[in-house]
C-alpha cells in the first residue's frame, strides 16, 4: 500500500484529521492569547501594554469569527452541526464547543468590546451616513445615554467581564487540548499535560501575533511604535514561552523515561516522519531561537532598531513554531499505527475542501475580518485629533 | 432609579441574551427526534432502522429446509460443520424465490485452494496440500466430493484414484 | 357500533402506549426478539483460524462494505523466538482473498481475526458529541447514520482501528454484530460463513449459550486488557505478542 511502512490497521492508513483540524486550535489559541494580552491591562494593570488593548480584542474577534469555518469544512456532516446545541453528550469533550464557543463570542469578546467601544458607537451613529449610519445605529441597542455614570457602570461590568473571560479564554482553547489529551487510545495524545500546553503555547501564539499587528498597523498608520508597550509585551512573551518550553519537555523527559509500550514506535517517529516538523520546525526554529532572540532582549541593553528586529522575528518564528506544535500533535498522532508496528504518510490534498489553499485561506481571512473590524471600531484615534478618552 | 437609567443598554443587552434563549428552545422542542433518550443518549428509533436492513446471507438452517439430501450427505464427513454460503456465497435471494434466483456454482480451482493450500502459517492439524503436487492439475471434485469430501465417500462418477488424498 | 365506557377505559391506556411505541419508532426487529433478554459478544478462537477470508469476504456482501475499508479483517502475525515482542505482521487487503504461502521456519505464526468488540465502556460511544454512537440495551454499539455528524473523533478514539468514516455517507461505520440478523434468531455473516467454526456468536445473556462453558473450560483474552474498554469480543489461544 502507498505511504505505508510496517503494518497498520486496515482502517487506520488514511487519517482522519486533516491541516484543517491542525488550524483550528491555532486559530482559537491565538483568540485566547490575544484576550489574555488585553486582560494584563484591564485586571492586572500592566500599564504599558495599554495601546495592544483594543487591537488584542479585536484580533480575537476576528479569529474567533473564523473558527468554526475549518471544523464544518471537515464534517461529513456540517448541515447537522446544530444536534450539538440541541443533543450535546455530556461525556465528550467536543459536544461543549458550541456552548463555550457562543458564551466565549456573545458573553464575554462581544460584550467586552460593546462596553469598551460605546462611547465611541453612540458618536459614531451621531456623525455617520447613509448604510455606516444603520450599522452603528443597530450597535447602540437604541440607547445613546453616554453620561459619566453609564460610562463608570461600563467600565465596571466591563472589569468583571475581562474577569470572567480569562477562565472562558482557557476553557475555549483548553477543551481542545482535552479533546486530545483525553483519548486514551492514542498515546502521543493521552496526556494529562496537553490542556496545559495547548493553552500556554496559545498564550505565546496570541501575544506574539497582537504584538506583530500592533507594529504592522502603527508602521502602516505612519505612527510612532510606543516602545515602552512592545518591549513589556515581548517580555511577558517571553516569560510564557519559558513556561511553555520546560512543559514540552517535561512531556518528553517523562515519556522517555518511562518508555512504556508506545515509547519505541514513536521515537522513530519522531526521528524520522517528524524530524523536520518536530525538531527543525518547532524545537530548534520556533521555539529555541526565539528564546535566544528574546533572552538576548532582556539581558543585553540593546538599541530600540535592534529590539524591533528580534522582536519581529521572534515573533514570526514563534507563531510558525505554534503551528507546527499542532501539526505535530494533531497529525503525527495519526502517522503511527496503533499497533505500534507501522506509520503511513499524510497526503495534503491542494484544492480539496480540507486541502492547502483552503487551509491558506482560512488563515489570511481573520486578516480580513480584522481589516473590516478596524475600520469599523478604530482602536486608535485618528492622527492628531483628540484621543477618544477610552474607559479607563 | 437612576442606577436603571444609566444602565438601560445592559438591560437592553441583556433582553437579546433572553429571546435568543427563549427562540432556542422553541426550536429545540421542534427539532429533536422524539425518540431520543427512549434508551439512553441516541435516537431510539435508529434500533429499529438497523434491525430492518437487508439480509443477504439466507443462514444455512434455510438451505436445509429444501436441501434435505445434500444434509444427509454432510452430516457425517469431514465438512459436517461448513454452511453451505461459505462456500456457495450469499443465497438469501434464492432462498427466496428459487426459480428466480440461480445459483451460479463456485470454482473448486480458487475455492477449495484458498482454505486448503499448505501452508505454514496454517493450524497443523488441519487438512492442506500442496496444489501442484497433489492432483496433477486435476479438478478437486474429482476425487472429493465437496459437501463430503472423505476419499471413502462414494463418486457420482469418476472412479477412487490413488491420488494421496488429504490427512 | 357501540363502545361501552368499560370497553373505552380499557382501549384507551392500550391505545396511548401502542400510540408511543409508534411514534418511538418498532425497536423489535422480530416480534420474539426481547433487547433485554441478550447481551451480545463473540468468541475467536485463535487455533482453528486458517486465514482464508471467507469472514471478511461475507461481511463485505452482506453489510455493502466499501472497498478498502473493512468491518472486520485478518492479521497473519509472524513471531521468531528472539523477538517475541516484534511480530511481522500482515493484513493483505484485509486477508479478504487469504494470505500468501507461509514457509516453515523457526518462528511460529497464526492468524487473528479482529473486529468491534463491542465494548461494554467503549471510549467511542464516549467521545461521541452528539450520540450519534451508542451501545443498544443488548451489548451491541451501533453507529445512528442519520444522525453522526462525521467529526471523526470516534474513529480517534477507537484503540482497536476498527471504525471509518463512510466515503460516500460520509458518516462514522462499523461491525454492526450483523444486528439486523441476530435479531431475527440468524448468526452474523462472519460465523456462518466460517468454515472451521473459529469465530461464534455468543449472547452472554443467554444461559444455554455454549459461550459459558468455554469460559469455564478455557483461557481467554481480550484485545488491549490494559484499556479497560470492557471489550467483549473474547479470544482463546491468543499469543501475547498480539497488538
Amino acid at each position: 500500500m502507498s505511504g505505508v511502512e510496517g503494518f497498520m490497521y486496515p482502517n487506520e492508513v488514511g487519517l482522519q484529521w486533516s491541516v484543517l483540524i491542525v488550524l483550528y486550535p491555532f486559530i482559537t489559541g491565538l483568540v485566547a492569547g490575544a484576550f489574555i494580552l488585553a486582560s494584563l491591562e484591564r485586571v492586572f494593570r500592566v500599564e504599558a501594554v495599554k495601546p495592544t488593548y483594543r487591537l488584542a480584542l479585536l484580533t480575537a474577534l476576528a479569529f474567533l469569527l473564523v473558527a468554526p469555518l475549518p471544523l464544518q469544512l471537515h464534517l461529513g456532516h456540517p448541515e447537522r452541526s446544530p444536534e450539538m446545541y440541541f443533543t450535546p453528550h455530556s461525556t465528550s469533550a467536543m459536544a461543549m464547543f458550541g456552548y463555550v464557543y457562543l458564551w466565549y463570542l456573545m458573553a464575554v469578546l462581544v460584550l467586552e468590546i460593546w462596553l469598551d467601544y460605546r462611547r465611541d458607537i453612540v458618536l459614531l451613529s451621531k456623525s455617520s451616513k447613509g448604510l455606516l449610519r444603520l450599522i452603528y445605529g443597530v450597535m447602540t441597542l437604541g440607547s445613546s445615554n453616554i453620561s459619566e455614570r453609564s460610562l463608570a457602570i461600563d467600565e465596571r461590568v466591563g472589569w468583571i467581564v475581562t474577569l470572567v473571560g480569562i477562565p472562558s479564554a482557557f476553557l475555549l482553547h483548553g477543551y481542545v487540548g482535552f479533546i486530545f489529551g483525553s483519548i486514551k487510545a492514542n498515546p502521543w495524545w493521552s496526556s494529562p499535560l496537553m490542556p496545559v500546553v495547548f493553552i500556554f503555547s496559545a498564550m505565546v501564539s496570541g501575544i506574539a501575533g497582537v504584538m506583530l499587528l500592533y507594529m504592522a498597523l502603527t508602521r502602516l498608520r505612519k505612527e510612532e511604535i510606543d516602545m515602552p508597550c512592545v518591549d513589556t509585551v515581548a517580555m511577558y512573551m517571553f516569560y510564557i514561552f519559558i513556561i511553555d518550553f520546560s512543559l514540552e519537555m517535561l512531556d518528553l523527559a517523562h515519556r522517555i523515561y518511562e518508555a512504556d509500550e508506545s515509547f519505541r514506535s514513536l521515537n522513530f517517529m519522531v526521528h524520522t516522519k517528524l524530524y523536520f516538523s518536530q525538531i527543525v520546525i518547532q524545537i530548534f526554529l520556533g521555539t529555541i531561537t526565539p528564546l535566544a532572540l528574546l533572552l538576548a532582549t532582556q539581558v543585553v541593553k540593546l538599541p530600540e532598531i535592534a529590539r524591533k528586529r528580534i522582536y519581529v522575528t521572534a515573533g514570526i518564528l514563534a507563531l510558525v513554531g505554534i503551528f507546527a506544535m499542532r501539526w505535530n500533535v494533531v497529525i503525527g498522532g495519526q502517522l503511527f499505527s496503533k499497533s505500534f508496528l507501522g506509520y503511513t504518510t499524510y497526503k495534503m490534498g491542494l484544492v480539496t475542501r480540507e486541502g492547502l489553499l483552503v487551509a491558506i485561506a482560512l488563515t489570511l481571512l481573520p486578516l480580513l475580518f480584522l481589516w473590516v473590524l478596524v475600520k469599523l471600531l478604530p482602536p486608535w484615534a485618528e492622527k492628531g485629533a483628540p484621543k477618544a478618552v477610552a474607559a479607563d | 432609579m437612576s442606577v436603571f437609567k444609566d444602565a438601560g443598554h445592559l438591560f437592553r443587552f441583556a433582553g437579546l441574551f433572553v429571546l435568543a434563549f427563549l427562540a432556542f428552545l422553541v426550536v429545540r422542542h421542534f427539532v429533536v427526534p422524539k425518540s431520543f433518550g427512549q434508551y439512553g443518549h441516541y435516537r431510539g428509533a435508529a434500533i429499529g432502522e438497523i434491525a430492518a436492513r437487508p439480509v443477504k446471507f439466507a443462514g444455512h438452517e434455510k438451505c436445509e429446509t429444501c436441501h434435505t439430501d445434500v444434509m444427509d450427505k454432510k452430516k457425517d464427513g469431514r465438512h459436517a460443520h461448513v454452511n453451505c454460503e461459505a462456500c456457495h456465497g450469499a443465497q438469501d435471494q434464492h432462498a427466496g424465490d428459487p426459480s428466480a434466483a440461480k445459483v451460479v456454482l463456485p470454482d473448486t480451482a480458487v475455492l477449495c485452494a484458498r482454505c486448503h493450500t499448505a501452508s505454514a502459517a496454517k493450524p497443523k492439524g488441519f487438512p492442506q496440500v500442496e496444489p501442484a503436487d497433489h492432483s496433477q492439475g486435476l479438478p478437486c471434485e474429482t476425487c472429493h466430493q465437496p459437501h463430503n469430501p472423505g476419499l471413502d465417500t462414494p463418486k457420482t462418477d469418476t472412479p477412487k484414484t490413488d491420488a494421496g488424498g488429504a490427512k | 357500533m357501540n363502545i361501552s365506557r368499560r370497553q373505552i377505559l380499557i382501549l384507551l391506556p392500550a391505545a396511548a402506549v401502542a400510540w408511543k411505541s409508534v411514534l418511538a419508532g418498532t425497536p423489535e426487529a422480530s416480534p420474539n426478539y426481547k433487547m433485554s433478554d441478550h447481551w451480545w459478544g463473540m468468541l475467536i478462537d485463535i487455533s482453528k483460524c486458517i486465514g482464508c477470508g471467507n469472514c471478511v469476504r461475507a461481511c463485505q456482501t452482506e453489510n455493502d462494505v466499501p472497498d478498502g475499508l473493512f468491518r472486520t479483517w485478518v492479521e497473519r502475525y509472524h513471531v521468531s523466538d528472539e523477538n517475541m515482542t516484534s511480530p511481522e505482521v500482515i493484513s493483505p487487503d484485509g486477508g479478504k482473498e487469504g494470505f500468501p504461502v507461509a514457509k516453515a521456519d523457526e518462528g511460529k505464526y497464526f492468524f487473528v481475526p479482529k473486529m468491534c468488540n463491542h465494548c461494554a465502556d467503549s471510549p467511542c460511544t464516549q467521545v461521541c458529541p452528539v450520540g450519534a454512537t451508542f451501545i443498544s440495551p443488548d451489548g451491541v454499539v451501533l453507529v445512528d447514520r442519520t444522525y453522526c455528524l462525521g467529526c471523526a473523533y470516534c474513529v480517534q478514539a477507537c484503540p482497536y482501528g476498527c471504525r471509518y468514516i463512510h466515503p460516500e455517507k460520509k458518516v462514522a461505520d462499523k461491525c454492526t454484530l450483523c444486528y439486523h440478523r441476530i435479531t431475527k434468531g440468524l448468526t452474523t455473516a462472519c460465523c456462518e460463513a466460517c468454515p472451521t467454526g473459529a469465530r461464534q456468536l455468543a449472547d452472554l445473556k443467554n444461559p444455554r449459550d455454549p459461550i459459558h462453558e468455554f469460559l469455564k473450560t478455557h483461557s481467554v483474552q481480550v484485545l488491549k486488557p490494559q484499556m479497560a474498554t470492557g471489550a467483549k469480543v473474547f479470544y482463546s489461544d491468543l499469543d501475547g505478542s498480539v497488538r
